[in-house]
């Protein structure tokens, strides 16, 4: 599986805002079946790349091609009936519906009638399956309380749902672990692993780093929407810019 | 020690959420008696009542048309100022249509309300993208440029309008006609909007950005939920102005914008039912004033204050939660 095809090429991608260069000129690529961390301080542009490759933004420069075809710049549901699919830093669910409801949408989009045709069953039940696969006990009933009921460690796995739920073939997780607790992350990587294990191509931005060095194959280090760096993960961190990057230049 | 009030859903409530889990007749009735109460207050009670209010009634099955139309468009997130685009359009189509062509109601009123609306989305079309206020703005806007241009370019009758329309044969069928395609509005759009389809509309005006990373497009939804709230306000429009034998400019006026508003906020928005019921009690009650004679005005704005501050939820949804639940007061720390 790994060293296959590209899957996702960016070239010289590149967007401001205003005066600020939030992504300038970023070139890399995605191999298929592979897990890509992306990190980088606040505000080095990371949403921002995630958002031009999602069609979220536009860029104003620059080219990203999945499975060879470009995507640049198309409206964010064409981006997903291809296969990609992403999650949200802030997790904002229909907060009156229960759980598995907030899978429907997903359920529902051209892509997924597309893949299954009319051999599709009850959208509840695939929903109440994808809501147990990301850990929603069963036997709990915790699918059924109202989305705006449940804490922060199912929201974010319901966000993940939402995304699986998509079957893309290129899943986007922009910072999936951030406020939750050590036992949540420890939780929800095996989830990730299995998913791993399915062949899905995984994009993962991360603040959490010691959790994402375990789980990524490679890692790329964005500093002022600039790539600073990119390789395995003990490379990446003993590498000067990064160090910098992370703890101000007086740091030897 | 404080007191707190605590609500419970009655028992039916719950066993007959998913499944009909019915022992007993009382139970059937709990059901069917709010399905049941529009459905005889509009097609037996209403055309049982004396001609003058029979006219009112008329009027106001209009307005509750419009409402609903209002209250479907808000479901997708569009807040339309100008209901009155629907009721001109379809009544200047449909006027039209019999004026120029000669064709009869039958003919005219279902054309009338497929054209009109599609006429009226593709107007609306451009502005489709905006979000909030700016869409309004368009909405309240449009109507007024409209009535502009018939009025400074002469076209469809300039201000005299098609006078002479057919009419309907007689006011019970008139009645009829309405009240039934109320109802069919009120249930269609209820049903639609409990179906997977209604949870993407209602997805889309509580968070747009999560239905579109949902690989949904948007704007095509937006587009058929204009296009249906477009036909149930044309089809308002086109059957107005056979009623009244006359199309005009008074069918862009501003009354045909606000007065649904009024009824859909203090019915009760995003369940249609209230619409129904804020046009039937705020058209009425506006009849009733007017013995005020000037004052009127002023009384139709204070009741619509006491109602807006008092039930700021709206009636329908106040009446449901009191159906639906039981109260009592609890102690807490």
């Amino acid at each position: 599986m790994k060293g296959g095809e590209e899957l996702l090429t960016v070239t010289k991608l590149l967007r401001a805002f205003g005066g600020v260069l939030a992504v300038s000129s970023v070139d890399f690529q995605v191999k298929r079946g592979e897990l890509l961390g992306i990190i980088g301080p606040n505000g080095s542009g990371k949403t921002t790349l995630v958002n031009l490759i999602t069609g979220f933004v536009k860029p104003n420069a620059g080219e990203v091609r999945f499975k060879g075809k470009d995507i640049t710049g198309l409206p964010p549901y064409r981006i997903v009936g291809m296969g990609i699919a992403r999650t949200f830093q802030m997790v904002k669910p229909f907060y009156q519906l229960p759980a598995f409801k907030n899978l429907i949408v997903p359920l529902c989009s051209p892509r997924i009638k597309g893949l299954l045709g009319g051999s599709y069953g009850d959208r509840d039940a695939v929903a109440l399956d994808l809501l147990e696969e990301v850990g929603f006990e069963r036997d709990a009933n915790v699918a059924y309380k109202p989305a705006g009921a449940l804490p922060q460690g199912y929201l974010k796995r319901l966000e993940l749902a939402k995304a699986m739920a998509l079957r893309p073939e290129l899943l986007i997780l922009d910072e999936l672990f951030s406020g939750l607790s050590l036992a949540e992350v420890a939780s929800i990587v095996p989830i990730i692993e299995k998913l791993r294990f399915q062949g899905k191509t995984i994009i993962m931005i991360e603040h959490r780093l010691k959790e994402l060095f375990r789980i990524a194959d490679r890692v790329m280090v964005l500093n002022f929407g600039m790539k600073i760096a990119e390789g395995k993960s003990d490379e990446v961190m003993a590498d000067e810019a990064v160090k910098k990057a992370y703890l101000g230049s007086e740091a030897g | 020690m404080k007191k707190r009030k605590e609500r419970i859903d009655r028992g039916i409530k719950v066993r007959s959420e998913d499944v009909f889990a019915l022992t007993s007749y009382r139970e059937l009735l709990y059901l069917t008696a709010p399905r049941l109460l529009p459905v005889f207050g509009l097609l037996i009670l209403v055309p049982l009542s004396p001609p003058y209010w029979q006219e009112i009634f008329i009027s106001t099955a209009v307005y509750a048309l419009l409402a609903i139309s209002w209250d479907i468009l808000v479901s997708v997130g569009l807040i339309s100022l100008g209901q009155s685009l629907f009721y001109g359009v379809g009544s200047y189509v449909a006027g039209a249509l019999n004026h120029y062509c000669g064709l009869p109601p039958v003919l005219t009123i279902p054309i009338a309300t497929v054209t009109g609306a599609a006429i009226c989305t593709i107007a609306l079309l451009p502005v489709l993208r905006l979000r909030g206020i700016y869409f309004s703005m368009v909405t309240l806007v449009l109507p007024l440029m409209i009535l502009r241009l018939v009025e400074a370019t002469r076209i469809l009758g300039g201000t005299e309008g098609l006078t002479g329309l057919s009419p309907f044969p007689n006011q019970i069928t008139a009645m009829y006609l309405a009240n039934c395609c109320l109802l069919v509005a009120l249930f269609g759009f209820r049903r639609l909007m409990d179906s997977d389809y209604g949870l993407i509309i209602r997805g889309i005006s509580d968070n747009d950005r999560s239905v579109m990373s949902a690989g949904i497009n948007i704007h095509w939804y937006k587009t058929q939920i204009l296009f249906l709230g477009g036909t149930v306000g044309c089809f308002a429009g086109a059957f107005g102005t056979h009623h009244d034998m006359f199309a005009g400019m008074p069918g862009f006026a501003l009354d045909y914008s606000i007065m649904p508003i009024a009824a859909a906020v203090v019915g009760g928005t995003g369940t249609f039912a209230g619409s129904l019921l804020g046009a039937f009690i705020l058209v009425p009650l506006s009849e009733i004033l007017r013995a005020l004679g000037a004052l009127r005005i002023v009384f139709y704005g204070l009741f619509l204050v006491v109602f807006v501050v008092g039930l700021p939820e709206g009636l329908f949804h106040y009446i449901r939660r009191k159906y639906h639940q039981f109260e009592r007061w609890v102690e807490v720390e």
